[in-house]
């Protein structure tokens, strides 16, 4: 493993991670930094691309997408999780439904000091739903996305993967 | 037109369609001759029926998914219609009960319930096909023309308030399953798991 590896968290190693886990659909909105994962999720024939215009439509989206046979993908930042408060707790949780959310981490600093509330509420907002949650921030954490999904499956229950790098400085 | 009427005009033209029938559950069930194609999840949370029925036929393109909204819900998500309307999915009929009001919590008005265009906005959003009706002949005579053509496509029904106001608990329990047992038993009826 090279040390860019070990420091930046870079697209191909995220779709390489749904690639491998069969996601057929991700539902998502963009977050700050996610333009060269759209750019490779766009070119990637085995999945399809469901835009949204608030986080919290994802939710019974991939509801649906899953009662539906499919494999979906939640892709947003941590604000848009915390405005989804309700759909989570009836869409996700209340039907039991095994999907895992790639949330980035706005504000996440690594030593706790933020200025950004959005950092400050996150794991407490999971904490409060009783949803697990991984911290990825490079690609060296990347095998943590395909215990997400694993956990997910197995307990039917939609798990987190935080995002601390925020898809911040790809390898390009 | 009543919510009743309304869902018995559509139930001969039902065939395999899955349906999701949102707030018109509690009639609905009356009427369903396939009850393990029907996805009655009564409330999980407000404004994502449209979701839920979009993932479906996105999941399943080879069923026709049928869902029977409501303008409240609707008014919570309006953007899902953008969505919608950007997946085009051909196997999605999206119908729209409009009582015009809260019913479940006594009947107050949604917002500019006498002004507002379900249809309109529908096809602003970008739907290929969009009616509304609100007189029950025509409706009827209507959906065969509906349901032949491929989706997704629009259609609000302006319907007759039907309020409750009786306490919670002491309401008419329609549903005979859990959430999560008819989600089961739709997977298993689509030869899924």
């Amino acid at each position: 493993m090279n040390d860019a590896a070990l420091v930046a968290l870079s697209p191909e190693t995220v779709l390489g991670e749904m690639k491998k886990n069969g996601v057929t659909h991700v539902v998502w909105l963009p977050d700050s930094e996610t333009n060269w994962l759209y750019l490779l999720m766009k070119a990637e024939p085995s999945l399809r691309l469901v835009g949204v215009s608030r986080e919290g439509h994802a939710c019974s989206i991939a509801a649906g997408l899953w009662t539906g046979g499919a494999k979906p993908l939640i892709l947003i930042q941590n604000t848009g999780m915390m405005e989804s408060g309700d759909s989570l707790r009836g869409w996700l949780l209340g039907l039991n439904i095994p999907v895992v959310l790639l949330v980035g981490y706005r504000g996440w600093t690594r030593h706790g000091i933020t200025q950004d509330t959005a950092a400050t509420y996150t794991e407490r907002f999971l904490m409060a739903f009783g949803i697990n949650y991984y911290l990825v921030e490079s690609d060296a954490d990347a095998p943590r996305i395909s215990i997400a999904f694993e956990e997910a499956e197995r307990t039917k229950r939609p798990v987190v993967v935080l995002v601390g790098d925020e898809y911040h400085g790809f390898n390009r | 037109m009543h919510t009743a009427d309304m869902l018995k005009a559509f139930a001969p033209y039902r065939e395999d369609a899955i349906i999701v029938p949102g707030r018109g559950g509690r009639y609905w069930i009356d009427l369903t001759t396939r009850p393990n194609l029907d996805v009655p999840l009564r409330d999980p949370a407000m404004g994502g029926h449209a979701g839920f029925a979009l993932g479906l036929a996105l999941g399943r393109p080879d069923k026709k998914v049928i869902l029977f909204d409501s303008e409240g819900d609707i008014l919570m998500s309006l953007g899902m219609l953008v969505t919608i309307a950007e997946q085009r999915p051909a196997n999605f009929y999206h119908f729209l009960i409009d009582n015009g009001c809260y019913a479940t919590t006594g009947g107050q008005p949604v917002p500019n319930a006498d002004q507002i265009a379900y249809d309109v906005i529908a096809r602003g959003a970008g739907y290929p096909r969009a009616f509304a009706f609100s007189e029950l002949g025509q409706f009827s005579a209507s959906l065969p023309d509906i349901l032949n053509h491929p989706g997704p496509v629009f259609v609000a029904a302006k319907v007759v308030p039907e309020i409750e106001n009786a306490p919670i608990g002491r309401r008419r329990r329609w549903q005979t399953r859990t959430r999560d047992q008819a989600i089961k038993d739709l997977r298993v009826g689509l030869g899924i798991g």
